[in-house]
């Protein structure tokens, strides 16, 4: 390895380079996750609809996608405001939730349904492994308008 | 709903325990507590929506047993394990509704009508297939509900349903042929 003239060994400069590196992977991955947050999307890992089809057939005890059952129907859930099934009768803290189903609001509720809307009748734990909700919602966002499923 | 192709045997899921009284009381004696019912009484409003759920589920249960078990697309002894399992529900639906009422909150009613998918089920493994599903579901509803009773009694009793929810589901995967325990953990 060639001297060098300050001084300085050129493996420190290494080391250096890489905690530089590495704060700023740190700070962009902060500045990432905080713009996510301010913008309403989910700061979830890439989902699979298809583990996500696995995954939705826990909520089967309760839920369907074309047919309203313990839960109500879950066909054309993305975008739609919450307690907004015409035949449904929802708890008064969802239909008063204000909440639009989106990938993020979705994440919170399924995380702790009982949290994030104090009253839901939905008495179930949640789904706290941030990869299963990912999954779950990417199948959620496959399923079709009511009426218009394949 | 449709009457019951059987009346509920009292050898039912309580009667096999030596316990015939459906109440809360009955919880606490199923999770093998004599315990004390103010502590039910200070459960909250939390408690009697998951049971309400869970009683929701039961009733559906009820109803699509009766819907298989109607269906003539059974055989004897599917027939009759169809009953029994219903037979369960009933008894789970019986002992949510009195624990509601202990708790002081209104049990939910069934359905005037249930919206079953009746027009896929035309073999007896469809119907099989379709009552596996609804246990599996059951096992997952449970295990959910679980953790989230203020009142660990409820909790505990809740435990006992899901492990019946639990047997039914391997014994319906083994009636179609399919591995009864696929896996070391529900979820």
């Amino acid at each position: 390895m060639p001297e060098r003239h300050d001084g300085r060994s050129p493996l420190r400069d290494q080391r250096a380079a890489g905690w530089w590196a590495t704060g700023a992977a740190l700070l962009i991955s902060v500045l990432f996750s905080v713009i996510a947050h301010a913008a309403g999307v989910a700061n979830l890992p890439q989902g699979d609809p298809q583990r996500g089809s696995t995954i939705y057939e826990r909520c089967q005890a309760c839920h369907s996608l074309d047919r309203n059952r313990t839960g109500p129907k879950h066909c054309g859930l993305l975008g739609r405001a919450a307690g907004s099934v015409d035949d449904y009768r929802y708890s008064p803290a969802l239909r008063n939730s204000g909440i639009v189903w989106s990938v993020d609001s979705l994440d919170r509720f399924l995380e702790n349904p009982l949290k994030t809307v104090p009253g839901t009748r939905m008495g179930y734990a949640g789904v706290k492994n941030p990869q299963e909700r990912a999954d779950l919602i990417a199948y959620l966002a496959t399923v079709g308008a009511c009426g218009k499923m394949p | 709903m449709t009457e019951s192709i059987v009346s509920l045997p009292r050898r039912s899921f309580f009667a096999q325990a030596g316990r015939t009284t459906l109440s809360a009381g009955a919880v606490m004696l199923l999770a093998g507590c004599a315990g004390n019912r103010a502590a039910m009484a200070a459960s909250s409003e939390t408690d009697i929506n998951i049971l309400n759920s869970a009683l929701g589920a039961e009733q559906e249960a009820i109803a699509a047993y009766q819907v298989g078990a109607e269906s003539g697309l059974l055989t004897k002894p599917v027939l009759d394990l169809a009953v029994q399992f219903q037979g369960h529900h009933k008894a789970h639906a019986d002992l949510l509704a009195e624990t509601v009422r202990d708790l002081g909150g209104a049990p939910a009613e069934p359905l005037a009508n249930y919206d079953f998918p009746t027009a896929d089920l035309k073999s007896e493994a469809d119907v099989l297939r379709f009552a596996a599903g609804l246990e599996k579901g059951a096992v997952s509803a449970y295990l959910g509900a679980v953790p989230l009773f203020t009142e660990r009694e409820l909790a505990k009793a809740a435990a006992s349903i899901l492990g019946d929810e639990a047997m039914h589901w391997a014994v319906l995967r083994n009636a179609l042929g399919e591995n009864p325990v696929p896996v070391a953990f529900v979820s």
